[in-house]
């Protein structure tokens, strides 16, 4: 269904994909680890297309998108759910509005039909109660899960998470990581999720691949990612200092 | 050599910037003129530029009138010539000081808010998430603002004009002695059309260049708080040059 293939990314003369490929099939969830500034978050905006690569092919159910009109990009787009690591929550409306959002704009609903959907989907991420909040009033935790809801409001078929848990407690962080478990098991949604929360991550992921040096440095199920042996991915999994990954 | 490789980036710099800014009004025009439009979305934007900048272009206008008033008097009054003080005060701010005036107040109050608005928006990632819902950011963030700014700075223009009149009629008439009927009756034979239809397609003019200018760098804007706070400094003082060179151009086609 999502089909990354050899792509390269320079942003002012630092090369930051070197010819990065990977495939998630339908129904499937990716987990995209690697060291925090290598170009996780670059890879997602590439598969949706808010950046173009310099070279490669970035194909969605076969169709490549690198070169895909703009009308076209924008219903493919549709079709997916993107959850940005600082929420992107729209600061002047509240949490009812920015999880209506989409379906204002690109549905014919009316009202009542709108605010029932909303209101199912902010019970589901659990923020019944809300809605009449601004993005200002709300914790940490609270505005991912509106991102969310807002994310999953069409019920997409494609979902990408960069980064869902970053700077929430334990506890949010795994009823987060809970409700994209049981929310796949409802949709059955494609998904490729950037996180470092890798034991919880790795029990959500079907695949794993680890980003190294602007390539996929390693890729298989989180089994087989948790018993390598290569020297890079057993320091990041295990956290180690010492090692072939340096810090500067 | 090195000086002079400089400065020829420089300039290839400066040339790439100027069309990208060039295409971003095309593509803000294009989207203008093609439906859909997001009405409400422009009413918002007319009320935010237009209504809510008219305390302040009642003020500037009232105090520019009324200078005007006073300087335009002891000035006429040396040449036996206060009898023309209406239409020296009329001509000064239909032509000139109501469009460059209401201007520059509009760049401070709203452009920069402006500026400021779309910059955050960029750097927390909200336009990136409005084009990722299949909303396309042109349509729903910068084309309301450029159809407001056209319809605003009009208004607006024609709002301190006439507060301007009444304030130079406030000195030179209740003040200085000037008759009612000499100072708006010399105005009425004065004033032409060509000159309220010039200000008017200056001002639109302004509106155009404000709106362009302050999303173009918001749109634009670099990272964090200190890149936000940079947009909006370049969009200020880029707005008011560019306004006061515009309206050299347009003073010397239009008069």
């Amino acid at each position: 269904m999502i089909k990354v293939e050899d792509i390269y990314k320079k942003f002012d003369g630092l090369e930051v994909l070197r010819g990065t490929s990977f495939e998630v099939a339908k129904g499937e969830i990716l987990a995209l680890i690697g060291v925090s500034g290598h170009g996780k978050s670059v890879i997602l905006k590439h598969v949706v297309g808010l950046i173009k690569p310099d070279r490669g092919r970035i194909y969605i159910d076969g169709k490549n998108i690198s070169n895909l009109p703009r009308d076209e990009l924008e219903d493919l787009r549709s079709r997916f759910g993107f959850l940005f690591q600082g929420g992107a929550l729209f600061s002047s409306l509240t949490v009812f509005d920015n999880v209506a959002f989409p379906l204002r704009e690109k549905t014919k609903w009316n009202d009542q039909k709108i605010r029932e959907r909303v209101l199912t989907v902010l019970d589901q991420v659990g923020l019944k109660g809300a809605e009449d909040r601004y993005p200002a009033q709300l914790s940490g935790g609270m505005i991912k899960r509106t991102a969310l809801a807002r994310a999953l409001v069409r019920d997409p078929e494609i979902m990408l998470f960069d980064e869902p848990t970053t700077g929430l407690d334990p506890v949010i962080a795994h009823t987060i990581l809970d409700l994209i478990k049981s929310i796949h098991e409802s949709l059955r949604f494609t998904g490729i999720i950037v996180s470092h929360e890798l034991s919880r991550v790795f029990q959500i992921a079907h695949k794993v691949a680890m980003l190294h040096g602007g390539k996929i440095w390693a890729l298989g199920s989180p089994d087989e990612i948790i018993s390598s042996e290569d020297p890079i991915v057993k320091q990041f999994i295990t956290g180690s200092t010492e090692g072939p990954i340096r810090y500067h | 050599m090195i000086f002079v490789r400089k400065l020829g980036e420089a300039a290839l710099v400066a040339l790439r910037r100027t069309g990208q800014m060039g295409l971003f009004l095309a593509k803000a025009f294009i989207y203008a003129m093609t439906p859909p439009l997001k009405f409400s979305q422009i009413l918002n934007q007319i009320r935010f530029i237009g209504f809510q900048s008219t305390f302040v272009i009642l003020l500037t206008g009232a105090f520019s009138g009324m200078v005007l008033g006073l300087q335009g008097y002891y000035t006429l009054n040396r040449f036996g010539s206060a009898a023309l003080l209406g239409p020296m005060v009329a001509l000064s701010l239909i032509r000139e000081l109501g469009p460059v005036l209401s201007a520059l107040m509009v760049t401070g109050r709203a452009g920069s808010a402006m500026t400021a608005e779309i910059g955050i928006m960029r750097i927390t990632e909200q336009i990136d998430a409005i084009e990722l819902i299949g909303v396309n950011p042109f349509r729903y963030l910068i084309v309301p603002k450029l159809l407001a700014g056209i319809i605003a700075l009009p208004l607006l223009t024609a709002i301190f004009d006439v507060v301007g009149i009444f304030g130079g009629y406030l000195i030179g008439g209740k003040l200085l002695g000037v008759g009612k009927g000499t100072y708006f009756g010399e105005m009425a034979n004065y004033v032409d059309m060509e000159d309220v239809l010039g200000g008017i397609y200056k001002s639109l003019s302004f509106g155009v260049l404000i709106t362009w200018i302050c999303c173009y760098k918001g749109y634009h804007a670099g990272f964090g708080a200190e890149g936000v706070s940079k947009a909006t400094t370049q969009a200020v003082v880029l707005s008011s040059v560019l306004i006061l060179f515009w309206d050299y151009i347009m003073t010397s086609l239009l008069f």
